[in-house]
């Protein structure tokens, strides 16, 4: 296929349709607007179903719903419409249904504003609802990315049977870069046997979406057996390293530097000016945020001397560094928040700061 | 020895975790039974609430969602849009679709949801344990309004079908009552109505039912519905508020 001149909400709904995606269901807000304008246009070429919800709470109930009746189905919205969609989330993995959920982020706490922020990381790796259970969390950093990264989501979901969150943010959604759509995906509704209406002829009993175990054994041990599907997932990211993590110019580097989204394109430019002026730097950037390819930073522990991890927020993602570099080197933090986006001359500043402590 | 009566398959085996008199197992029975004469049982799916019928999906033989609270009728749109021609219904209380579920419930019925949505009014909290509801009557005593609703700071009992109807889109609103044995015939009648407009895909159809709750009413069951009768009807009249396809007169 050509390559097209595309935002990046634009590029995500796009794959989606690709993906087999035919059921969106949303709320407007900003900086996500695109995405949903564009597929209220495009669903319907494809006798496929839009509607804007009441509200992010009903968004995602309406895919609860979709998705327990075997669609490949999504929703998507900026930080604090995704505080709302929690409770359907956590109902979602509970009942261990495929969806895809898209976060745009801005900058928070509360209204905060419409600027590009990555101060979810938290909510999006911890759970952010109630409750024992773990979203699989993907973070594009470029056009590109949103398209592949939605297709691989839509096959993740299903394969799991579980929620993944796309973790993107303002300047990625807004910003238009040349992409090559990726091919399309074949998808069968009925091949989920599980769901609800399904009515082939092997169909024996009746089917039931649920996440109420009422016994205390009964949840205990579903709880466990999502303990095991997390475990599986962690274990496929571990052995698919390259889906879940991108290494540049790693093996001799002394200063690994640390980023996810936007942040690491800007980053690859500091190891690059680094390397200029001599200073042998790194970058490690999780493409996959949950499971956190923990084992990577392991490793580098043993190599290299210091890490800076760099975000858009006051310090999230830099605690799990910390627990996977395991007190081994030190590992520094540079941040900018609030939709503030920190300049590759701001971080070069900080990588001289730790080389040359002086 | 003939049989003169028998349960419908689409009710399940399964005793009811309902308490002594309790209206749901009446309403559980009209609703399977429509299903079943409607001939849509094997391509129904029901969507079971938060409250005391939260475990509704145990005692029907069709496919079931459990949604969380209040948002029944948007998990019912999704699964609607999703396979349309499944026939789809929500079975709701009053805190659920009355309070927490008031924006699902007006939005879903806004957009002409083909769904049928069985609201259950009888002005309390159940499963909670007898807490005020947007139903409660003025002066009654709940858990949380122990000296009696007061109308001045607790407002007056929302009248649910009356504001659906002011809609431009829902097919079929009405309220109805299993008081007694001649009201549970046309509560049969005013459910099995809504299914069948369901199931021609003309429209959200929705049934009010004025309920007890004998428990937490603190009534023996017969009290209760006669408290009902002499209290709950004159706040909450039964009749039809609308029906754009004529369909009681067919």
């Amino acid at each position: 296929m050509a390559k097209v001149l595309m935002k990046g909400n634009e590029a995500l709904g796009e794959a989606a349709i690709l993906a087999g995606c035919r059921y969106y269901f949303g709320y407007p807000i900003t900086p996500q607007s695109e995405l949903p304008a564009y597929l209220a246009k495009r669903l319907p070429q494809v006798d496929g179903v839009f509607v804007q919800a009441e509200s992010e709470v009903s968004a995602i109930n309406m895919v609860y719903g979709a998705a327990s009746a075997g669609a490949r189905v999504m929703t998507s919205s900026s930080s604090p419409g995704i505080s709302l969609k929690q409770e359907g989330i956590s109902y979602i993995a509970g009942a261990e249904l495929p969806c895809l959920i898209v976060n745009v982020m801005r900058g928070g706490p509360g209204l905060g504003n419409i600027n590009p922020s990555q101060s979810d990381y938290w909510q999006a790796t911890r759970g952010g609802g109630h409750g024992d259970y773990r979203t699989l969390v993907m973070a594009p950093n470029s056009v590109q990315e949103m398209a592949d990264f939605t297709l691989a989501a839509f096959e993740y979901a299903d394969r799991f049977r579980n929620p993944v969150l796309m973790l993107s943010d303002g300047v990625l959604g807004q910003m238009m870069e040349p992409v090559v759509m990726p091919a399309p995906k074949d998808y069968d509704m009925d091949s989920k046997k599980w769901s609800l209406g399904y009515t082939g002829k092997d169909k024996t009993a009746r089917n039931l979406c649920t996440s109420i175990f009422m016994g205390q054994e009964e949840l205990e041990e579903h709880n466990w057996s999502l303990y095991q599907k997390y475990q599986v997932i962690t274990d496929f990211f571990k052995a698919n390293k390259d889906l879940a993590v991108e290494e540049y110019l790693c093996d001799d580097a002394e200063v690994v530097l640390v980023g996810y989204g936007i942040i690491s394109r800007i980053l690859k430019t500091v190891v690059e000016k680094c390397r200029k002026r001599g200073i042998k730097a790194g970058l490690v950037r999780p493409k996959v945020l949950w499971p956190f390819p923990s084992d990577v930073f392991a490793k580098l522990a043993d190599k290299a001397s210091k890490f800076l991890v760099v975000e858009m927020s006051y310090g999230q993602m830099v605690e799990d560094v910390k627990l996977a570099v395991e007190g081994k080197k030190p590992v520094y933090f540079f941040g900018r928040t609030g939709g503030a986006v920190p300049s590759d001359f701001e971080i070069l500043n900080e990588v001289d700061k730790i080389v040359r402590p002086d | 020895m003939k049989q003169v009566f028998g349960k419908t398959n689409v009710l399940s085996a399964n005793p009811t975790h309902y308490c002594p008199g309790c209206d749901h197992g009446v309403v559980h029975r009209l609703i399977a039974e429509s299903l079943e004469e409607l001939e849509v049982a094997d391509r129904s799916i029901g969507v079971a609430p938060v409250g005391c019928s939260v475990f509704a999906y145990d005692y029907f033989n069709i496919d079931f969602n459990q949604a969380a609270h209040g948002r029944a009728p948007a998990v019912a749109t999704g699964i609607k849009r999703t396979r349309p021609d499944s026939i789809v219904f929500t079975y709701q209380g009053d805190g659920d679709l009355a309070a927490i579920g008031t924006a699902e419930i007006i939005h879903a019925a806004n957009r002409g949801e083909n769904i049928t949505v069985v609201f259950i009014n009888n002005g309390i909290y159940g499963m909670t344990g007898g807490q005020m509801a947007p139903t409660t009557l003025v002066g009654m005593k709940t858990q949380t309004s122990p000296y009696g609703r007061d109308a001045a700071t607790m407002g007056s009992p929302i009248r649910v079908s009356e504001i659906i109807a002011t809609l431009e889109s829902p097919a079929y609103v009405t309220r109805v009552t299993v008081n007694n044995i001649a009201n549970q015939i046309k509560t049969k009648k005013a459910i099995k109505n809504a299914f069948t407009l369901q199931k021609e895909k003309k429209g959200f159809s929705f049934v009010e039912i004025v309920c007890i709750c004998p428990t937490n009413w603190g009534k023996k069951p017969t009290d209760a519905h006669k408290w009902l009768t002499e209290n709950m009807l004159p706040v909450f009249p039964l009749g039809t508020f609308k029906d754009i396809h004529g369909i009681e007169k067919a």
